[in-house]
């Protein structure tokens, strides 16, 4: 009895170990033709000279979606570009506390300028006004602190905006159709940048009579949230004209949606600019027609910002001999007729 | 068997006794009586969902995409159900199936084309039972703390493997299983799956050895061990249970969704675990039924289908949510009382 235990056990251990050897090999996912250059490489730059030496601390939260990894990407690929800027970066993190302590360290540090996307902009303002205090200017990225107080300069994307060119792009291409009908699949509730997407959204639609807006549900920016309500937002719609999906990365899902039941009568705006977005508009062979920038290439003009702070420089193109101290990006609406130009800036 | 504190043959279906007119008999003696009232709160909802969208609930298709959306954390809740009623929990679910889904998609596991996909899922997925259990049989842990620290890991893995990108699947054979051409006589292929877990988990449970020192363990441990049952041993195999049903639930969402992303399987424990308790399982241990578990199942996925499709919205959504699950157990245990 024992004797077969022992050797069903053995059996057993020696196909975990088989199992386990052919599964290590399969984590790798770097694609056969690497190209992972980013974005940010691909810009002019205002003034490449070297100057100063400048110290950038960064502090980001977890890249756990495609849009936070891109940031990363770019503020990273940004400052390799210029020979006098040294890049402090932090682990990503979501925890308040912990991105509280990690700031505090590059703090001490005695860095040149911080660049911050907090995980939650209210919760780390104390964090920022402490740098401020210290004689750190921050460069605050996306996710606004409380108070001007606690930034040198903030900037980041346009939630209303986006919402707004949505709506316009959608009511453009809809005008003269008499009782359209438009369906939102919006992001994670719990966020107040979804409330502004669908609100810009709402209010473009306004300035179109013949559209209506018959439904509207919330995913949770996740591919698998995105097949799921987009398939129940099918079901409950057997006909509509458009849609307006506000992120790329549930997009994956909701287009899976979208070709699992079969239906391709209508057309779909998405949101944020994901490389796989742009790819599917530049093919032009499914519903999804459009997508509405959230350029994530804010990170490295974030780099720039903190880069002309450090060396008491203003910008190329602007008269002032400071950096302005709010820079709200326009949320560019990305068709087939303009893809090409966007292709690199598309995040994965 | 023949222990005094081994429990009766079928303690897992909970016998009622039967009061009632001898035409019920048979069926109340078979059927939990759980079970009946939590088909009543299903069969409510059913009218619910009829009266407020004739057209669009009461279609095939909507039957279809229900039982769709039910198959991948129902395989989940299958698995839940069987270390629950051991005594035990797993807070690693929504993890594993994250690990399992993202590992699968790799562009390297992709050129192994389907069977490489299938295979990587489901030993990930046992994998992480495995450690699991071990950890909790041998090393002695709190399935708690066990299997939360099995949620971190895991989910940082995921992390790691995806970098924070969503990786989209393309192989075909792997899409094309939930396209609508793939259904097997209008059911789709996950829900067959999802059936066949259902009836091989219910077999498990109700008629064989293993199912009965599962009760056994949850039941009292100690007379399990005094009973002659390895318990440490029945521990491990239900962990490792738990990440074969993970593996499986993993397959079916790549499926489903085409892709792989670590933030798949978001917070599938606490949708098991509400399932598996609304189904009539004991968190103590020692008791629950794989068919309440799968009515749980079906009545969250209903809900959310039916407010879907009365475009009510996120906020009301989870009030309402939270309002059935506490009149789901109420009217339960009232009719458990009374009869």
């Amino acid at each position: 009895m024992t004797e077969i235990t022992s050797r069903r056990g053995l059996l057993f251990g020696a196909a975990a170990v088989s199992a386990g050897a052919l599964l290590t090999g399969c984590t790798s996912n770097e694609p056969t033709d690497s190209n992972d250059e980013s974005a940010g490489n691909d810009q002019p730059v205002a003034d490449d000279k070297p100057g100063k030496q400048v110290t950038i601390g960064f502090a980001g939260p977890q890249a756990d979606h495609g849009w936070l990894n891109a940031i990363n990407d770019n503020a990273k690929s940004r400052a390799e570009k210029y020979s006098d800027v040294t890049l402090e970066i932090t682990e990503g993190s979501n925890d308040t506390a912990q991105q509280i302590g990690q700031i505090e360290t590059l703090i001490n540090k005695k860095v040149d300028v911080l660049v911050v996307l907090p995980a939650d902009g209210k919760a780390l303002t104390q964090v920022g006004l402490k740098a401020m205090r210290a004689g750190i200017p921050v460069v605050n990225l996306d996710r606004i602190f409380n108070t001007p107080q606690a930034y040198r300069c903030w900037i980041g994307g346009d939630n209303y905006g986006m919402g707004l060119n949505a709506g316009h792009y959608i009511g453009e291409k809809l005008k003269g159709k008499s009782g359209a009908r438009v369906i939102e699949l919006a992001g994670l509730d719990n966020l107040e940048l979804t409330k502004q997407r669908t609100q810009g959204f709402d209010d473009a639609l306004k300035n179109y009579p013949n559209i209506k807006k018959v439904a509207r549900q919330a995913a949770e920016f996740t591919v698998e949230s995105g097949q799921a309500k987009m398939a129940q937002l099918l079901q409950a719609q057997s006909k509509f004209d458009a849609l307006w999906n506000h992120d790329d990365d549930q997009g994956v899902g909701a287009l899976r949606a979208i070709e699992q039941a079969g239906r391709d009568d209508f057309l779909m705006v998405g949101g944020a600019g994901a490389l796989s977005a742009f790819q599917a508009i530049k093919q032009d062979d499914g519903v999804l027609k459009a997508t509405v920038l959230y350029p994530p290439t804010m990170a490295a003009s974030a780099i720039d910002l903190a880069r002309a702070l450090g060396q008491s420089k203003g910008i190329g193109g602007l008269a002032e001999f400071e950096i302005p101290s709010s820079l709200t990006l326009y949320s560019a609406v990305v068709d087939k007729t303009n893809v090409d130009q966007y292709m690199s800036t598309g995040f994965k | 068997m023949t222990q005094p504190v081994s429990p009766p043959r079928d303690s897992s279906t909970d016998k009622v006794p039967t009061a009632e007119s001898p035409a019920w008999r048979g069926l109340l003696a078979r059927a939990d009586v759980r079970t009946l009232s939590l088909l009543g709160v299903l069969a409510a909802l059913i009218v619910i969902g009829g009266i407020t969208k004739p057209d669009e609930f009461l279609d095939t298709r909507n039957l279809q995409l229900v039982l769709t959306q039910a198959s991948v954390i129902g395989v989940v809740t299958v698995g839940m159900t069987f270390v629950i009623v051991s005594g035990g929990i797993d807070l690693s679910v929504g993890a594993i199936v994250a690990l399992a889904s993202v590992w699968a998609t790799t562009v390297a596991t992709q050129e192994f084309g389907f069977a490489g996909i299938l295979f990587t899922a489901v030993v990930v997925g046992v994998g992480c039972g495995l450690v699991n259990g071990v950890l909790i049989a041998y090393g002695a842990m709190v399935p708690f703390i066990a299997t939360l620290a099995m949620l971190a890991s895991a989910r940082g893995l995921a992390l790691q493997i995806t970098d924070g990108k969503t990786q989209i699947v393309t192989v075909p054979s792997v899409l094309d299983l939930g396209e609508r051409d793939a259904y097997v006589l209008g059911i789709p292929p996950l829900v067959l799956v999802f059936a066949v877990v259902t009836v091989i988990g219910w077999l498990v449970l109700n008629r064989t050895t293993f199912g009965r020192r599962t009760v056994a363990v949850g039941g009292n441990p100690e007379a399990a061990r005094l009973a002659g049952i390895d318990v440490r041993r029945q521990r491990l195999y239900l962990y490792l249970l738990s990440g074969l049903c993970c593996g499986i639930a993993a397959f079916l969402l790549i499926v489903l969704s085409g892709s792989g992303q670590n933030t798949n399987g978001n917070l599938y424990e606490l949708d098991a675990i509400a399932a598996a308790i609304i189904g009539g399982t004991l968190l103590t241990g020692g008791r629950g039924t794989i068919v309440g578990s799968v009515l749980g199942v079906l009545i969250f996925t209903t809900i959310t289908n039916i407010f879907a499709l009365n475009n009510l919205q996120s906020d009301v959504q989870q009030i309402a949510k939270g309002a059935i699950i506490v009149a789901a157990v109420l009217v339960q245990r009232r009719t458990a009382s009374t009869t």
